[in-house]
């Protein structure tokens, strides 16, 4: 059976270090954060200006000062920093962020990324995505297998206007983890449930499949 | 020195028609809501803003594009408002949109006084058309240029007489490179303390960068997204 955002973003959480400093983009990746191992600490950042969030607030104590980079209200954990917005992205540029968590239109089997832009039907910008592909040190893209249509979003290069090039490392969809090689597309692990064969008819490019394909343990 | 003046419709005077001004804040948190308001009123038209976000539909900068006010935008991101997607794809509001890294640093180089420097993000995608690019490090980077705005206006928590300012949290964001930004600079603040006030120690943005403060008033704060604990 695929999985599903939760499922995602449990399988994430397992990419999760002792010591990072991740940032986690707006949709599946924020809820990475809700998954982190419990031995072991990291530290997220949010490119807005904050260093160390906290869970979302309890009711009644939302602060419009305080807010993560989709705009919802969060708190601080303690040892947390605020800063300014080139200084955030300071850390992100200068290679500081260890880990980077973010969405997608569609991935190519040479990493490259398209997620800011439809032409002729939806604009959101770029926001911060541009800078954190071209810097972070390691991307995983959480994203569906497919789009709404049933068409692959991994394919073997991006008919919507690109995010980034050459930069994404991993993907985790809804029914697989894929590494994405010098040579293309590796499947690591399938969704439970979910055969090689269905993950190969669901992807819009080659797969390197070596061996026997585990199951993701959640 | 006393840069105080009494309201928002006196930190503007002298904007006209067509010129470029910068807006600090992230989606609605930590923007200058007074001046906000004071430009819907002036009808000022033809104008450049240079803003992170584009605020909602019926709050912050929403409102000065739902007025048409704005004949430009340079923002990194658009979507919380309809209007302005409208806008843009119906092409009647002019809209660059450029990597929100590269933008706060833009701000940033502008008002530390460097006219360009290189950076990775956007190479190989649109926003690399036409620019010029070169290899460091053995990784593709873009030639960005410093940005000024004829006025930067900026929202702190609080400040003093002098210009000196404090942010608060998350409102920071992109307030203090703008701050440096602007060839007048206006601040309006939560609490404007006495000179000698603030803590030195605490001063995010020195007055050198500011030549106006006012004390805001009936601050609305609005929450984009309120999310609490389940």
């Amino acid at each position: 059976m695929s999985l599903d955002k939760i499922g995602i973003a449990k399988r994430i959480a397992q990419e999760l270090k002792d010591g990072y400093y991740v940032n986690l983009g707006i949709g599946i990746p924020t809820l990475v954060a809700n998954f982190v191992p419990e031995n072991i600490e990291v530290v997220l950042q949010s490119e807005n200006g904050l260093l160390g969030i906290g869970p979302f607030p309890e009711k009644g104590n939302a602060d419009p000062d305080l807010i993560n980079a989709g705009k919802q209200t969060v708190t601080t954990i303690p040892g947390s920093s605020f800063f300014d917005s080139s200084l955030s992205f300071a850390m992100i540029r200068g290679g500081h962020v260890d880990l980077t968590v973010l969405g997608a239109f569609e991935v190519s089997d040479k990493g490259d990324i398209s997620s800011w832009k439809i032409p002729g039907k939806m604009v959101k910008g770029m926001g911060g995505a541009m800078d954190l592909v071209a810097a972070a040190k390691n991307i995983i893209v959480a994203t569906t297998h497919t789009d709404r249509h049933g068409q692959p979003k991994l394919k073997t290069s991006c008919d919507l206007p690109l995010t980034g090039v050459n930069c994404v490392k991993k993907i985790v969809s809804d029914l697989a983890v894929i590494e994405v090689t010098d040579k293309g597309f590796k499947l690591l692990e399938r969704a439970p449930g979910v055969s090689v064969e269905e993950i190969l008819e669901k992807t819009g490019a080659p797969v390197i499949v070596e061996g026997d394909i585990p199951e993701m343990k959640l | 020195m006393n840069k105080v003046v009494k309201n928002a419709k006196e930190a503007i005077k002298g904007m006209q028609d067509g010129q470029t001004f910068m807006l600090g804040g992230f989606g609605l948190c930590g923007i200058p809501e007074n001046t906000i308001n004071a430009l819907v009123e002036s009808g000022l038209t033809n104008l450049t803003c240079i803003s992170n976000n584009a605020g909602v539909d019926n709050f912050g900068l929403g409102l000065l594009l739902k007025k048409h006010q704005i004949k430009k935008m340079i923002s990194s991101y658009v979507g919380e408002n309809k209007e302005f997607e409208r806008q843009l794809l119906s092409g009647e509001l002019d809209v660059d949109l450029i990597p929100q890294g590269t933008l706060a640093e833009r701000l940033r180089a502008g008002g530390a006084g460097i006219p360009a420097f290189y950076v990775p993000a956007g190479y190989g995608t649109e926003v690399g058309e036409g620019k010029e690019s070169r290899e460091f490090n053995g990784k593709m980077h873009l030639l960005e240029y410093g940005l000024t705005a004829d006025f930067a206006v900026v929202k702190a928590w609080k400040g003093d007489a002098m210009g000196n300012l404090i942010y608060r949290e998350t409102a920071n964001n992109f307030n203090q490179p703008m701050a440096m930004a602007g060839k007048i600079t206006i601040a309006e603040v939560e609490i404007l303390v006495p000179i000698g006030e603030l803590n030195p120690n605490e001063i995010h943005t020195p007055g050198i960068f500011v030549q106006r403060i006012f004390q805001g008033v009936d601050y609305e704060k609005r929450i984009e997204f309120e999310t609490v604990r389940e």
